[in-house]
């Protein structure tokens, strides 16, 4: 199946992107088959032959173009449809963002992805944030809220397994969020062309379970006491 | 149904005086002549067009082998390959589809088709061609300048376009900006004169709804560029004072904001698409209605539809800018704009479809290119809906799923579109037939490799592919897809080879192919009641007079399967089956 190309899914929305995508499939390929097929049939059926003179048929007549105002009246109600699906699946993903569990800063520069974590005390600007690049680090099933930005040029964050992707732009600050349902490694490509370096500017995430998230907590702020970020 | 013959007071067109034998360089070069421009145009784009192929190769090549030096270029470094997939974007977009569907499609068939001598503004029609072949020089030049030629993409996003310093390239950008100031002026002085042309110019009795639907197309698409691309020339003129003048308009260091240049460019980049799409598909319904000795099914739904088409195109542009930072609550009002535009497109589809029930359809080769036009565009836009829908697009935007869409449309219509329009038409122009069975076999090669090297592209951005990469092997992720990716390269090979055919027929025929009559075809529109090729003026002595619409194909009680729309009266004997 063509759709089995998507990469695994392990975020909570991706369900949302993929049966969209799913629906537009299966309405789209019925089309195609329909469309074609007609076509395909017709030039078989109506070959020029002997004796055969072809009908004049303008399309003048309500009875005829009929023909073509009902397959498109319900290509306008197919159309609603998947609007309606995408009005709220966009919603749920860049609209209604759930109180955040884990925040990071993601700042794109040619052509590394600088990753700030705000340290035990969950506040950025002070003495304990850590900027690690290229390598965001996350507990699996907790919200993380992201803020994106870029010092340079147009980065593109592009997580493919979270069905998450967002432009980065120099002199703006987005937000963005996800809560991973799978530990693992995944890459983050950057998806907006940005330079010579553009190939090859990739990150990774790692989602942790509970346990090894609160080692690798420990591992890179080693003086904190027990207090902070919750795993 | 008839209209019944009536005269309608039109302005006569302007007889030129009668043209004396130039010479070489005023028959050739500097004509007036809309028939020889249109040929410059066509050879213009065919020349472009190698050259576009030739750096689509070389990326792909460098995309299936990428350690590899690439035969007959050498070593790909990613500065290098940022300025390959920038310019062939810019050069087939720009110096191909542009000048073979407008330019020779539009300057050939336009008088002709009205009843017209020439355009409305012949020296100025010489003058927007000779400005698109500089413009075709500058941005060729652009690749020997140092640091080479422009590398930020065919979309020319801003900052990494605004400051040298981003891209490494200084020149080659400035080049590739004044060739696109200079071929928006070549374009906007056409599609002023292709509407003053079409509005002042038709003949007596071609009133609008007898024109032909080519015609009614190449209207549109005039009126759509004229109208879009006035802020792309605002931003072209910016983005170049940004880099030479030191100025901020998108650099936000000085205050500017990168999302206007998108805004901006996509405010003209998608209506252009319709400016290409257009005359490919108004060139695929004249062939639909001659093949299948049958009117075109629907044709004011179609015009209605064409202008709605025209109309929504100017409302849909930031579904090109979905994730690219627009305010969230933008996305689904563009979502629904773009995703409406598929009822009028499906409409014009289902009555091209339509023309075919109970027609008398005859496979010669322009055919042929018409159904694969038609087979290859449901493709292309059927993949757009997914790409319009916004949730969808989070996963697909900057994947090959977005190259893999716009190249089977864009492919559709100038290479479909493209050849049938120039198989149909080329006994017109020059006045020779080509090669019925090498027309066949280029079209089978084509369509086949046109779908091993584009089908399987959707795979991999689905796979999560960025577009614009040098190099997969960098991406584990990507591992998977590789083997897509060499098969895609070979045959994309296959598909430029495929096109030997063709140019070996196309140089043959005009030098030595049967020569044509003035109608094998036997088509109804105005052009192919003059001689082929036309004379200088088109029509001798007097311009025809128009006394029926463009379709008048097999009528019941009409002894001839066809009635040309300048003739006074249809033979009046009855058909009778055998």
């Amino acid at each position: 199946m063509f759709l089995s190309w998507l990469p695994e899914n392990i975020s909570t929305y991706g369900g949302e992107v993929d049966s969209l995508i799913w629906l537009i499939y299966y309405i789209t390929l019925a089309w195609f088959i329909a469309t074609v097929g007609a076509l395909l049939v017709f030039v078989l059926l109506f070959r020029d032959r002997d004796g055969w003179r072809a009908a004049y048929i303008t399309g003048e007549k309500l009875s005829q173009v009929a023909w073509i105002l009902i397959p498109t009246a319900l290509v306008l109600v197919l159309d609603l449809w998947i609007d309606l699906r995408g009005g709220d699946a966009w919603a749920k993903i860049k609209l209604h963002v759930p109180p955040k569990e884990i925040q990071v800063q993601v700042t794109g520069k040619q052509f590394n992805w600088e990753i700030l974590y705000p340290g035990p005390d969950d506040q950025f600007g002070t003495a304990d944030d850590l900027q690690i690049d290229n390598e965001l680090h996350v507990p699996v099933n907790k919200v993380v809220a992201m803020t994106l930005k870029s010092k340079d040029v147009i980065h593109s964050l592009f997580l493919p397994n979270l069905r998450l992707q967002q432009n980065v732009i120099p002199g703006r600050e987005f937000q963005a969020w996800f809560q991973a349902t799978k530990t693992g490694v995944f890459e983050i490509p950057c998806a907006e062309l940005c330079g010579f370096g553009h190939s090859g500017m990739i990150g990774h995430l790692t989602v942790h379970t509970a346990e090894e998230y609160s080692q690798w907590v420990k591992d890179q702020w080693p003086s904190a006491t027990g207090a902070g970020i919750s795993p | 149904m008839t209209h019944p013959p009536s005269i309608t007071p039109t302005p006569v067109s302007i007889v030129h005086p009668a043209h004396e034998a130039r010479g070489f360089w005023r028959t050739y070069v500097f004509t007036i002549d809309h028939k020889t421009i249109a040929k410059q145009y066509l050879f213009l784009g065919i020349c472009m067009a190698s050259v576009g192929s030739y750096l689509a190769y070389v990326m792909r090549w460098q995309l299936a082998f990428p350690d590899e030096s690439i035969p007959g270029f050498g070593f790909v470094g990613p500065e290098t390959y940022n300025a390959l997939i920038t310019n062939h974007g810019t050069i087939m977009v720009f110096f191909v589809a542009m000048p073979i569907l407008l330019g020779a499609f539009g300057n050939f068939l336009i008088p002709l088709m009205i009843g017209a001598r020439d355009m409305a503004f012949p020296r100025l029609n010489m003058l927007s061609f000779w400005i698109l072949a500089v413009a075709a020089l500058v941005i060729l030049t652009s690749f020997f300048v140092p640091a080479g030629g422009a590398s930020a993409g065919w979309t020319g996003y801003a900052p990494l376009s605004a400051r040298a310093e981003y891209t490494g390239v200084h020149w080659g950008i400035n080049l590739w900006l004044l060739a696109h100031a200079l071929e928006f002026v070549s374009f906007l002085v056409g599609g002023v004169n292709f509407l003053t042309t079409v509005i002042t110019m038709r003949a007596p009795g071609m009133t609008f709804f007898r024109l032909p639907l080519v015609i009614w197309q190449l209207l549109t698409a005039s009126i759509i560029f004229l109208l879009s691309v006035g802020p792309l020339i605002a931003a072209a003129v910016m983005l170049l004072m940004d880099r030479i003048l030191n100025t901020s308009f998108f650099v936000p260091e000085g205050g500017g904001d990168p999302l206007l240049w998108e805004h901006l460019f996509w405010f003209f980049g998608h209506p252009e698409v319709y400016v290409v799409l257009l005359p490919g598909l108004g060139a695929v319904m004249e062939v639909l209605a001659v093949f299948s000795r049958k009117p075109i099914f629907g044709y004011r739904w179609i015009i209605y539809s064409t202008i709605a088409i025209g109309f929504l195109s100017f409302i849909v542009w930031a579904h090109h800018m979905f994730v690219n930072g627009i305010n969230p609550r933008l996305v689904m009002p563009f979502s629904i704009t773009t995703i409406l535009i598929s009822v009028p497109m499906s409409l014009i589809i289902f009555s091209m479809i339509l023309t075919l029930w109970k027609g008398s359809i005859r496979l010669a080769t322009p055919m042929l290119w018409a159904l694969g036009f038609m087979v290859m565009f449901i493709l292309g836009g059927l993949t757009g809906i997914v790409l319009g829908s916004a949730p969808a697009n989070i996963q697909l935007h900057g994947t090959y799923f977005v190259v893999a869409h716009f190249h089977t449309v864009l492919l559709s219509v100038v290479i479909f579109g493209g050849f049938t329009g120039l198989y149909f038409w080329f006994p017109k122009m020059f006045g020779r037939m080509m090669n019925e069975s090498l027309g066949k076999l280029h079209f089978l090669l084509t369509l086949i490799f046109f779908n091993l090297t584009f089908f399987p592209m959707h795979a991999v951005g689905l796979a999560g592919m960025p577009r614009r990469i040098a190099n997969p092997l960098q991406y584990e992720s990507l591992t998977a897809v590789q083997p897509l990716n060499v098969y895609i390269t070979m045959s994309a090979v296959g598909l430029i080879v495929a096109q030997l055919p063709f140019l070996i027929n196309f140089f043959w025929s005009i030098a030595a192919g049967r020569k044509a009559e003035s109608n094998p075809w036997q088509a109804a529109t105005l052009e192919w009641s003059a001689p082929s090729p036309p004379p200088h003026d088109n029509w001798g002595d007097t311009i025809p007079t128009v006394y029926r619409g463009p379709y008048e194909y097999s009528l019941p009680d009409v002894r001839e399967d066809y009635i040309p729309q300048d003739r006074v009266h249809p033979s009046r004997s009855t058909w009778k089956a055998e």
